[in-house]
């Protein structure tokens, strides 16, 4: 399958990206390129494989014990939920493109 | 002192603590050295805070008060963040960022005692394997400078080639250290995933995203991931909390490094006390292999990689022979299918880490927009380069309603089946050695018009990216046209110690480690 140019203004949606027609037409060419080279992949049986979200999760039982998983943070884990940081709204903010009265400022959202 | 430049990083805290040099000595030579900002290494040079942590590490020396690392410089990649230092991560959209805070790696290294000499050129968001996707301009290459660095981390690998820093940081996300590392000639290590705070490195792709160090030699790079690496439970979920063993208590992950084990050293050390297993992966054999394994029968099969790299890398095996190391065959069979899983996750994640640059919080804003939706879409495609596009936009791809499972949950298991070849490959061996590139540096804009090209070159990388384990890169001597070739070197999950001592095996007994670019 390829994708189509509808497919490219559907993605730069989504993306919250914008192309003009010469970069989006460029852009279908060398997405369909690379997606000729996953379609290998969508050949392989895969059936009962567990995805992998990290690898993390991999070494889970490999390296260690199971049992020792959560204490060596072989498992993801929560933080507590108590305050750890201070506020430091300025300095935090001292980046933002538009700031008035420790606010980020953008443009009207409500008429 | 002309050859201060020229020492290593273990040199240079050696002579550091025995007060032969101070801190600001030090600095000062490669600040000078730095001047006119050679190969475009650098993005941001500030040298008065880096004199002033120099002066504070000569004060800590004679207060005797000195971390391990006391006094030697090192440089970090932009992706990094650092209070002191602007932050892009080569990106327009993050351009004259500052950070409030610094990366846990970047602040366990100042600890350590590490004076800072600046920040790092890089692909833009660490996307790249040329460093030609750089908003701030290409890197040049020290070997040959109408040549790449390699990439992402290639401001990296151009710098410490060319002795503008003894060290320097880089992020790995599918062969970011690796690669670059072999393109210059240098020494590269990316541990096992989690071993390093991901705290402060700007996101890229979060389950493979890995901070290693890159330097001269295993030696070096033992020393500084010992200062990198540690448990940062609350401040990235992904940390590692293992125990250390007893060996890495006292001298972290160059332990194995201090033992004399005379002229055969890898004679008793495999896991089980016989000789070192080296497992090569059949796939990864050239047309015309002249491997001679210890065991199995070798599949000859022919790929896509250069003669003259080819024969670097049956060189080093060869030796590693000769060190008492035992040469078996192993098999990685889904490890081709690396570069479609790789960049199906690697683009979905991005597309999500990605988000975040909307112009409101930080980094770059439209100047001119109709409403809040127009507002984020100028902002971004100002903000962001081509290749950064691209991965987002098939980042959204392959996670929307219909493709998911197509494609972002496929991968996700072939991603499994690829872990669980190396599992079975370990079984065989001890450590899994093959190219890190199918070839050396290539000319600068050779590839820049053609993604899948740029893709397809990390073959050799991707695989130990995608599970999560310890990999390196040495170099092995000079292929065409007289570049570096690297020979890569993967490790079981948390086996940075040999690792870096197999590594550090072969530079004991070989010179490639301090082949220089000339001129420098």
């Amino acid at each position: 399958m390829s994708l189509s140019s509808q497919d490219i203004d559907r993605l730069a949606q989504l993306s919250r990206l914008q192309f003009g027609p010469p970069a989006a037409e460029r852009l279908l060419g060398q997405l369909n390129g690379f997606f000729e080279i996953v379609e290998q992949m969508r050949a392989v049986d895969t059936s009962g494989v567990v995805p992998m979200a990290h690898p993390v999760d991999a070494m889970q039982g490999l390296t260690l014990a199971i049992a020792d998983a959560d204490e060596y943070g072989m498992t993801l884990r929560l933080r507590e939920d108590t305050v750890s940081e201070t506020n430091q709204r300025e300095a935090n903010q001292r980046s933002a493109p538009a700031v008035e009265r420790g606010l980020f400022l953008v443009p009207k959202v409500i008429e | 002192m002309s050859e201060l430049h020229n020492k290593s990083v273990a040199d240079l805290a050696a002579m550091l603590k025995n007060k032969e040099v101070s801190a600001v000595e030090v600095a000062t030579r490669f600040l000078a050295r730095m001047g006119g900002n050679p190969h475009n290494a650098f993005l941001d040079i500030n040298s008065e805070v880096t004199l002033a942590q120099a002066q504070a590490s000569d004060e800590k020396i004679a207060k005797g008060t000195a971390g391990p690392l006391e006094g030697v410089p090192i440089a970090h990649k932009d992706i990094f963040v650092t209070k002191d230092f602007a932050t892009t991560a080569g990106s327009k959209i993050l351009k004259d960022y500052r950070s409030p805070f610094d990366a846990t790696v970047v602040s366990k290294l100042r600890e350590a005692g590490m004076v800072t000499l600046g920040k790092l050129n890089c692909d833009e968001f660490a996307m790249g394997s040329a460093n030609e996707n750089s908003a701030y301009g290409a890197v040049t290459n020290p070997w040959d400078t109408t040549r790449i660095p390699g990439g992402s981390s290639g401001g990296s690998s151009a710098a410490v080639a060319a002795r503008l820093t003894p060290a320097a940081t880089g992020t790995d996300t599918g062969g970011s250290i690796r690669q670059p590392a072999a393109f210059c000639g240098i020494t590269g290590i990316k541990p096992t995933y989690g071993r390093a705070s991901r705290y402060g490195m700007v996101a890229f792709a979060s389950s493979l995203d890995q901070a290693g160090p890159m330097a001269r030699s295993a030696e070096d790079c033992a020393l500084l991931l010992s200062a990198m690496c540690g448990p940062d439970l609350d401040r990235d979920s992904t940390s590692l909390n293992v125990p250390q063993t007893e060996g890495e208590k006292k001298f972290g992950f160059s332990h194995l490094l201090r033992i004399d084990h005379g002229n055969k050293p890898l004679a008793a050390a495999g896991r089980d006390g016989g000789p070192l297993k080296i497992g090569y992966p059949r796939e990864w054999l050239g047309g015309g292999s002249q491997v001679e394994f210890d065991s199995n029968a070798p599949t000859r099969r022919s790929e896509g990689t250069d003669i003259e790299v080819q024969r670097r890398i049956e060189e080093a095996l060869a030796h590693y022979k000769s060190l008492g190391a035992e040469l078996v065959e192993v098999s990685l069979p889904q490890a081709q299918l690396s570069i479609p899983v790789y960049y199906i996750v690697c683009a979905a994640e991005a597309s999500s880490n990605l988000s975040r640059f909307d112009g409101v919080k930080f980094g770059h804003r439209a100047k001119e927009f109709s409403d809040l939706a127009d507002m984020y879409q100028r902002t971004r495609s100002e903000g962001f380069g081509d290749e950064v596009k691209r991965r987002i936009m098939i980042g959204s791809y392959v996670l929307s309603h219909g493709y998911y499972d197509a494609y972002y949950l496929q991968a996700q298991k072939i991603r499994r089946m690829i872990a669980q070849d190396f599992q079975q490959a370990f079984a065989q061996c001890d450590v899994i050695a093959g190219p890190v590139a199918p070839t050396t540096a290539w000319k600068l804009g050779d590839k820049a018009d053609d993604p899948v090209a740029n893709y397809l070159a990390d073959i050799f990388t991707l695989p130990a990216s995608l599970a999560g384990l310890p990999c390196m890169s040495i170099p092995v001597g000079l292929g065409d046209m007289g570049m570096p070739v690297g020979m890569q070197l993967i490790g079981n999950y948390l086996q940075e110690a040999q690792l870096l001592n197999v590594a550090h095996r072969f530079q004991q007994f070989t010179e490639f480690h301090l082949v220089k670019p000339e001129g420098v």
